[in-house]
């Protein structure tokens, strides 16, 4: 970055570093007012969170608060089944999280270590389909679920249950993910690979003892990515389950507003719920998030 | 490949061939590859194939597989006959969403990016802030703009409005519902289609919560882009006489081109995928999306029209197939064998 500086600066970039160029303050003012505006929507949210619908569709949101109430959050923690809503996320996402990586990260070995006739093939048909539109899939999918039996389900099809649910993300972003491991992989010495085939590990013991714990950064970067996709998912299980109750929380949405009346204060509580734990992993893993998204760009 | 093997180092500096393996280790490595091979294939492409053989027959989605009809034409006929309204309501809406993507929310994330990589105090924090909203759910975001921004009892557009005098501007009196006007910003007439198009005052409004997420994302690529240029050719530049516009238009830009093609394909592709935030606002009159009507030939009043459903499906594959094999062509063109 330093040079990219110089280059911008190319007199002494030093020299400018403790006088004030009123483009400095103008790019500062600029990017200021922006996050300011990018803001708005989450700051306000907050702010009529935290009072009555009375009040504030009485005073409007600019006044000062008269008082400040959790009962926004209460109520549309009951009225939502937030708690039921969470678990049933949980139920998806957990087991969809931890299959992707393990069998996308399988075929990303599998085509990035060896020399097969089908490699180029394989991570065409990966990488293509994670580029397809969902709806393109659903008519066919809707249609397919309502035929596989599961015997113990309420539907007695895969249709209306989280495994259904599950079944989908796995089958969809293993396509993304094998795509950004093969890439990352690709960047692995292939030295590593022959030297412990010389001394006679077998192709597991390279995948879980050599290459895997290589792929770490990847991994924790896909799984940040992945959470909050699969978290935020709304299509699929809108689509593929019919009971308001048994959709994960995202997809239960719908519970905070009423038919003909809506407490745009208690909604707003409620959204801010739905979207609390993906804002805390983003707050954490800021650095995995985007590189996980940029990962994806890079060539490998 | 083979001809930098040499017989003392027979391994070095390439891939191992599959025959080389012992048979318990190709057993193995073969079922790495079929299991996930097996369920993207059978859930992802089989279905997108269907969809192309469905959209030929009739079928209400009940009846046995055995008494799916051939029909031929006949849902395209409908849909752009019948339908056109519904279908060119929704292609219009994918169109000018697309091109807001770009020109909005594309544009601002390369400026903000391109500012954010002078290297200046407090880039994570600017960064930080202008990412957060793609962490959220589109359906989350279309709630919470609806709830808090454009509610027209207590919204805060609406309030600014009040706040600054009771005005009218643009010929509207506010309180304005802005989710819920569903007239035309201005229609036009093209000759063949019966009914004026153009975009609905509530789709245009909507725009913007959805720029606020997307710009982010944007931004963060081009960010990752723009350092992932070689400095020399900024120096370069710079001593060819080119002013700082020239330099990004002519030099910068162009050198980033995986970022651009992929920031381009995902743009297109998150367009027509668009569904979340529609459907979380009860997919109202004015906001009709080429998504909305293959769930809704599913799920809606009319739902158990496999055929016709299958048919929106297909032009929605026909409008991004064309940037999917461009990107694929783009990314795999240079790959070792």
């Amino acid at each position: 970055m330093t040079a990219a500086t110089a280059t911008w600066a190319p007199d002494d970039p030093r020299a400018n570093k403790h006088r004030v160029k009123p483009a400095r303050v103008l790019l500062h003012g600029f990017l200021i007012l922006t996050s300011l505006v990018w803001l708005v929507p989450l700051v306000s949210a907050l702010y009529v969170s935290f009072r009555p619908y009375g009040e504030t569709s009485r005073k409007g949101i600019f006044s000062a608060p008269d008082e400040l109430t959790l009962s926004n959050y209460t109520g549309a923690f009951k009225q939502g089944q937030m708690a039921h809503h969470y678990i049933v996320t949980l139920m998806v996402v957990i087991p969809s999280l931890v299959l992707i990586l393990f069998l996308s990260s399988f075929v990303a070995f599998a085509v990035s270590r060896f020399t097969w006739r089908f490699n180029i093939a394989l991570l065409l048909v990966f990488t293509a389909g994670n580029l397809l539109p969902q709806q393109v899939i659903i008519q066919p999918l809707f249609q397919m679920y309502k035929r596989i039996p599961l015997p113990w389900s309420e539907s007695g099809n895969l249709l209306d249950t989280l495994i259904g649910v599950g079944l989908i993300h796995i089958s969809f972003q293993i396509g993304f993910c094998t795509f950004v491991l093969s890439n990352y992989m690709k960047t692995i010495p292939k030295e590593l690979n022959e030297a412990a085939m010389v001394d006679g590990a077998s192709v597991w013991r390279q995948y879980a003892q050599i290459i895997l714990p290589l792929c770490r950064p990847a991994i924790a970067a896909l799984a940040t990515l992945e959470f909050t996709w699969i978290y935020n998912d709304f299509f699929w299980a809108v689509v593929l389950i019919k009971s308001g109750d048994k959709r994960p929380i995202t997809s239960s949405i719908s519970n905070l507003t009423g038919q003909f009346f809506s407490d745009d204060n208690l909604v707003a509580s409620g959204s801010l719920l739905i979207a609390l734990p993906t804002l805390v992993v983003y707050l954490i893993l800021q650095k995995q998030f985007i590189s996980g998204l940029t990962l994806g760009a890079s060539k490998g | 490949m083979s001809t930098d093997v040499t017989k003392a180092a027979p391994l070095v500096g390439r891939r191992r061939r599959f025959s080389q393996l012992s048979k318990r280790d190709k057993f193995v490595l073969f079922g790495m590859v079929a299991v996930p091979t097996f369920l993207h294939v059978v859930f992802v492409w089989i279905p997108t194939l269907s969809t192309i053989v469905l959209s030929f027959t009739k079928w209400d989605g009940l009846s046995p597989v055995s008494e799916i009809k051939l029909v031929g034409l006949r849902n395209y006929w409908e849909i752009f006959t019948v339908f056109e309204t519904k279908l060119f309501a929704a292609l219009f809406n994918n169109v000018v969403l697309l091109g807001f993507l770009f020109l909005g929310p594309s544009l601002l994330g390369v400026f903000l990016a391109y500012l954010l990589d002078k290297n200046i105090r407090g880039t994570r924090i600017y960064q930080g802030i202008y990412y957060f909203p793609v962490v959220l759910s589109l359906a989350v975001v279309g709630i919470i703009w609806k709830s808090v921004m454009f509610s027209q009892r207590q919204g805060l557009l609406n309030h600014t409005w009040s706040v600054l005098g009771d005005r009218t501007v643009f010929g509207q009196t506010q309180p304005i519902d802005f989710v819920g006007d569903q007239g035309k910003a201005f229609s036009f007439h093209i000759p063949f289609l019966d009914s004026a198009l153009g975009p609905s005052k509530n789709f245009l409004v909507i725009l913007l919560a959805i720029a606020w997420r997307h710009a982010g994302y944007v931004m963060v690529m081009y960010l990752a882009g723009l350092k992932s240029v070689d400095p020399a050719l900024r120096e370069a530049a710079a001593i060819d006489g080119c002013n700082e516009w020239q330099a990004f238009k002519n030099v910068v830009f162009p050198a980033m081109k995986p970022i651009n093609v992929i920031v381009l394909v995902i743009t297109v592709i998150e367009a027509l995928r668009t569904f979340d935030i529609v459907a979380a606002l009860n997919a109202p009159v004015g906001m009709e999306l080429i998504s909305l009507q293959v769930t809704e030939n599913i799920l809606g009043e009319g739902g158990g029209q496999v055929g016709r459903g299958s048919a929106y499906g297909v032009v929605l594959l026909i409008m991004c197939i064309g940037f999917i094999i461009w990107y694929l062509a783009n990314h795999y063109r240079e790959e070792q064998l």
